[in-house]
């Protein structure tokens, strides 16, 4: 698995340290300091924009500090934006999201934990084309499923419901979570499995008492990449879900097309914002997780 | 502590056989040391004996009672990884306790086994680490208190010193002979090294390609191989493989070789079985001769040989001259400064160690 | 005893197999049997709800009639095509000049890659409003006395697919970038070490060596990044919810309205199938050698 990223190991500096003299600097730091400054632009105007008055908003420029801060839109983000007809505000639909967050990250981990177990510690003929069976529906065009899964959902009482969402997410995020687990569990060495083996413990015991204990990293991982991919989901929220029972991106797009009136971009903003926020702290809370995750399927190790 | 019999036992995976037909038998208190290059099959045979691979065909019996059904921890075994394969989040007190706390030893006695493995080992000062905080001598240590705790009938260990540096693989291997004196428990132990072998075992099984060439004790190993195969695998520098021819009289045969711008080196007193005797005579035949047969002789003495020595080695406490002979480069271990590098020296070969190889079977001429 | 002993162990040795078998039941229902589920559907006339009919190619001649789906394909072409190049172009020269031993490595990887953490609706909502003819970009510029300066592509059909492009650039490029850094951060630097040995400048190294020894991670780049641009929905439905008019429809919206909003299920279905077809035809090949690779190594 690539952690490289985490690990600060000098690869050119030699080179660069001898080749290169401090004007030659200025064309390393200069396009990065660029980069950097288009990629926080737009999270810089959402939250200006958010912190200002309407009024100013259609008067001044988009990019400036607010000269008056104000709460207003995020208030009314929260808890009196109206989604549909119901002017309730977020708040109901982060609950949503987070009544479909949890168990669907919980239960997607844990079973990925166990999956990768068997396919590293406890190979059986065909082993491999189960992984390959799970690793195809990583990239899976969701698009391809939908109508089956509506009609499915409907079949098992679950349609537009909190449940059912979180079986849908279950259902696919097990083909990414084992793929993590598997690569994490093939680098431990069959030895241990082998001791454990030796010393009396069966299948559960190993894996609860060895080999999980062994597995907090990528455990994070796993969580993190779920919870992103979950909590950002809009297609399955759009598609299974219906009026009280959406999740939050579902209504923030709600909010965002309402066409009636004045527009209230400040409102828009507070509203991604509160949308965007559970994701961008675990990212700043464990960004090195992050990156792994996105890159463990990508680059071999 | 108990006998092992490994009673024609095959391994297939699919079509590939990679055991044929293994039989072994060892006594109580023996040390089977399983030896032969990489690949050829000994951690497959060691995981059979320890239930940590299904058994295609054949039986494997620990003191008497064929195990083939019993899983691992119903076998009375212990074994020690190559990697050690310690629980990277266990201390090393729990990971010596973890097997008795499956089978419900209780917390008094476990800590009681615990230390006085610990104490046998010289790791007491360690037991509340974690493995990661171990250097790999340590690591070694608790890898076998963990095995000692359980007092099995059987010890397995797979190449447990291969991933030490050299000095510290002389010291543990000394630990374990000490270990092995101690306890008197039986030891199958697994190594592609022939000084291990040699220095540990009471009995050794030479394999190649799941195959066992012989078992014996060392020392029979050494000085009678049962092959050419063996003879070149066990030794180092490894023993002279020469072709020649022999002329017998009686039961002693004098061997027959070229050598390069000289007349043929005769090497008489060879001894041989009557029956050999008659089989042979006259026959080409492979000549074996370790290195350290070769003395430095005086041209009179009969079975004296010229050579034009090509590469002198000098080792410290002997020196090793290379040499034509027979058509291949030969080897002897020397005393220091005796024969100088493109010069001629006369050798004498002590005669009542050479063996004799058939030709073409490459086998053990009695 | 015995048959007991071996029952126990036969069970034990069936263990995982019956752990595994509901996940991989899951899957095949939920994937395979699934995909065949939509396959036959498209082979309907099922239009509201699924009608279980043999209506031959019909559905697939109807969508390819459907000058929509046109708009839809020819899009998905045009933003695959740059979102792939700019993301890897971009990613790939930040990841280099991150390469460089350079200070506050960690600050600036982190602003890079902070869009992956953020939903593409937050995105598309976040652009639209910068893009946004009459108070973003547009007025800025022209407040700063630029007063001739346009930026309506968002608005513009023919240019509105740009704007899907920047937003997905910027939210996918940190992503190739972490994937090349981690690439660079393998390679062994006694190569590089040799080369220099040898006189090579260091552009010349990136260009003949690293480069070329970037090649896997590239292809993972690529592969994951057109995966992306073929299942973009929420980006589009969020930025420009497929309009102005038809402007940025891609497949994966068509599908979406089809079958949801315009009770063409059949069409809808048989977009699906031509949307897996694609995918599968890249991600296949793909899994395949890794997978070999993987094995051989
Ligand atoms: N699970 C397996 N499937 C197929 N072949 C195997 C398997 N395990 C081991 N082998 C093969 O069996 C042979 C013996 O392996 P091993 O017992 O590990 O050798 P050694 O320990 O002597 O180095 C090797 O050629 C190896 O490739
Ligand atoms: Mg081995």
């Amino acid at each position: 698995m690539a952690n490289a990223l985490s690990q600060q190991k000098p690869t050119v500096e030699s080179i660069s340290r001898q080749n290169r003299i401090r004007i030659g600097r200025l064309f390393i730091y200069g396009p990065l300091a660029v980069m950097a400054v288009l990629y926080l632009m737009p999270l810089w105007v959402m939250v200006v924009t958010s912190l200002k008055p309407l009024d100013e908003i259609y008067g001044g420029s988009f990019i400036g500090l607010p000269q008056t801060v104000t709460l207003d839109a995020w208030r009314s983000a929260w808890s009196q934006a109206c989604i549909g007809t119901e002017c309730t505000g977020l708040r109901p639909y982060f609950v949503n999201s987070l009544l479909m967050v949890i168990p669907a990250v919980v239960l997607s981990t844990g079973i990925g934990a166990i999956n990768g177990y068997i396919l590293t510690k406890w190979r059986f003929p065909g082993a491999n084309f189960v992984f390959g069976l799970l690793l195809f529906g990583c990239f899976l065009p969701y698009q391809a499923i939908l109508i089956p899964m509506a009609r499915t959902l409907g079949l098992l009482g679950l349609a537009g419901s909190i449940p059912g969402l979180v079986f849908v997410h279950v259902a696919y995020g097990i083909c990414f979570t084992t793929l993590f687990f598997r690569n994490y569990f093939v680098s431990l060495p069959d030895e241990l499995t082998k001791a454990a083996m030796v010393d009396g413990a069966g299948f559960f015991r190993i894996f609860w008492s060895v080999i999980l204990p062994t597995s907090i990293p990528i455990i994070v991982v796993s969580c993190i990449w779920q919870f992103t991919q979950i909590w950002n989901d809009f297609l399955f929220g759009v598609s299974f879900t219906s009026g009280g029972n959406s999740p939050i991106t579902v209504a923030l797009n709600n909010i965002v097309n309402v066409t009636t009136g004045r527009k209230q971009y400040n409102v828009d903003m507070a509203a991604a914002m509160i949308a965007a926020i559970p994701t961008l702290l675990v990212y700043i809370v464990a960004g090195r997780y992050f990156v792994r995750g996105l890159t463990a399927g990508a680059v071999k190790g | 502590m108990s006998t092992l019999e490994i009673d024609r036992v095959r391994k297939t995976y699919g079509n590939l056989e990679v055991l044929k037909e293994v039989s072994i038998s060892i006594g109580t208190g023996d040390f089977l040391v399983l030896l032969g290059p990489s690949g050829c099959g000994k951690s497959t045979l060691l995981s059979m004996i320890a239930g940590l691979e299904n058994i295609s065909d054949g039986e494997v019996r620990i003191a008497g009672k064929v195990v083939n059904e019993l899983s691992p921890k119903d076998r009375d075994i212990a074994m020690v990884f190559q990697s050690y394969a310690l629980y990277p989040t266990m201390t090393v007190r729990q990971n010596i306790e973890f097997g008795m706390k499956i089978r419900g030893v209780p917390p008094a006695q476990r800590d009681k086994a615990a230390r006085s493995a610990a104490d046998l080992l010289q790791i007491t000062h360690l037991l509340d680490r974690k493995p990661s905080q171990l250097s790999g001598g340590q690591r070694q240590r608790v890898a076998m208190g963990r095995a000692i705790v359980r007092q099995p009938k059987l010890f397995l260990f797979d190449e447990p010193l291969s991933n030490l540096d050299a000095k510290l693989r002389v010291d543990m291997r000394t630990e374990i002979k000490r270990l092995h004196a101690r306890l008197g428990t039986t030891i199958v132990y697994v190594t592609h090294d022939q000084i291990e072998a040699m220095t540990l075992a009471t009995r050794v099984a030479v394999m190649k390609g799941g195959v066992v060439q012989q078992l014996d004790d060392p020392q029979t190993v050494y000085d009678r191989p049962g092959n050419v195969y063996v003879a070149k695998f066990v030794g180092s520098p490894s023993m002279n493989i020469i072709p020649g021819r022999i002329e017998v009289e009686g039961t002693t045969a004098t061997a027959i070789v070229d050598v390069a711008n000289r007349p043929a080196a005769r090497i008489p007193g060879i001894g041989l079985s009557s029956q050999a005797a008659s089989t042979y005579a006259n026959r080409k035949v492979l000549i074996g001769i370790r290195p350290e047969l070769f003395s430095v002789g005086n041209g009179q003495a009969q079975g004296a040989i010229s050579v034009d020595v090509d590469v002198v080695e000098p080792t410290g406490p002997d020196t090793l001259a290379v040499f034509q002979l027979g058509g291949v480069e030969v080897t002897a271990r020397l005393p220091p400064k005796q024969v100088n590098a493109r010069s001629s020296a006369t050798l004498a070969v002590d005669t009542s160690k050479v063996v004799l190889f058939d030709q073409d079977s490459e086998e053990l001429i009695n | 005893m015995n048959a007991a002993k071996s029952f126990s162990s036969r069970l034990a040795g069936w263990l995982p197999r019956i752990v595994v078998a509901p996940s991989l039941l899951i899957v095949i229902v939920t994937v395979y049997l699934f995909i065949l589920w939509t396959g036959v559907i498209s082979f309907t006339s099922s239009k509201f709800v699924p009608v279980y009919d043999f209506a031959g190619l019909e559905q697939f001649i109807r969508l390819w009639a459907t000058p929509r789906w046109h708009t839809a394909v020819a899009n998905l072409f045009i933003f695959s095509a740059l979102f792939l190049m700019l993301s890897t172009g971009i990613g790939l020269l930040m990841a280099i000049l991150l390469d460089q031993n350079i200070r506050a490595e960690g600050f600036l990887r982190a602003v890079y890659l902070y869009p992956m953490a953020l939903s593409f609706i937050v995105t598309g909502t976040a652009w639209k409003w910068i893009m946004n003819p009459g108070l973003g970009i547009q007025k800025v510029v022209n407040e700063l006395g630029w007063t001739s300066f346009t930026f309506d592509w968002i608005t513009d059909p023919k240019m509105a697919i740009y704007t899907v492009v920047i937003a997905g650039v910027w939210q996918s490029s940190g992503f190739a970038m972490a994937i090349f850094l981690a690439g660079l951060r393998g390679i062994d630097n006694s190569v590089i070490k040799a080369a220099q040995i040898e006189g090579a400048s260091l552009p010349l190294i990136y260009r003949q060596i690293i480069i070329p020894m970037l090649r896997p991670a590239m292809l993972s780049v690529i592969v994951l990044l057109s995966y992306i641009a073929i299942k973009s929905f929420d980006l589009v439905l969020a930025l420009t919810n497929g309009g102005p008019g038809s402007a940025t429809e891609l497949p994966s919206t068509f599908m979406f309205s089809a079958t949801f909003r315009r009770n063409q299920m059949g069409v809808g279905a048989a977009s699906a199938i031509m949307m897996l077809m694609t995918v599968a035809a890249i991600i296949i090949p793909y899994l395949y050698s890794e997978l070999r690779e993987r094995n051989n190594g």
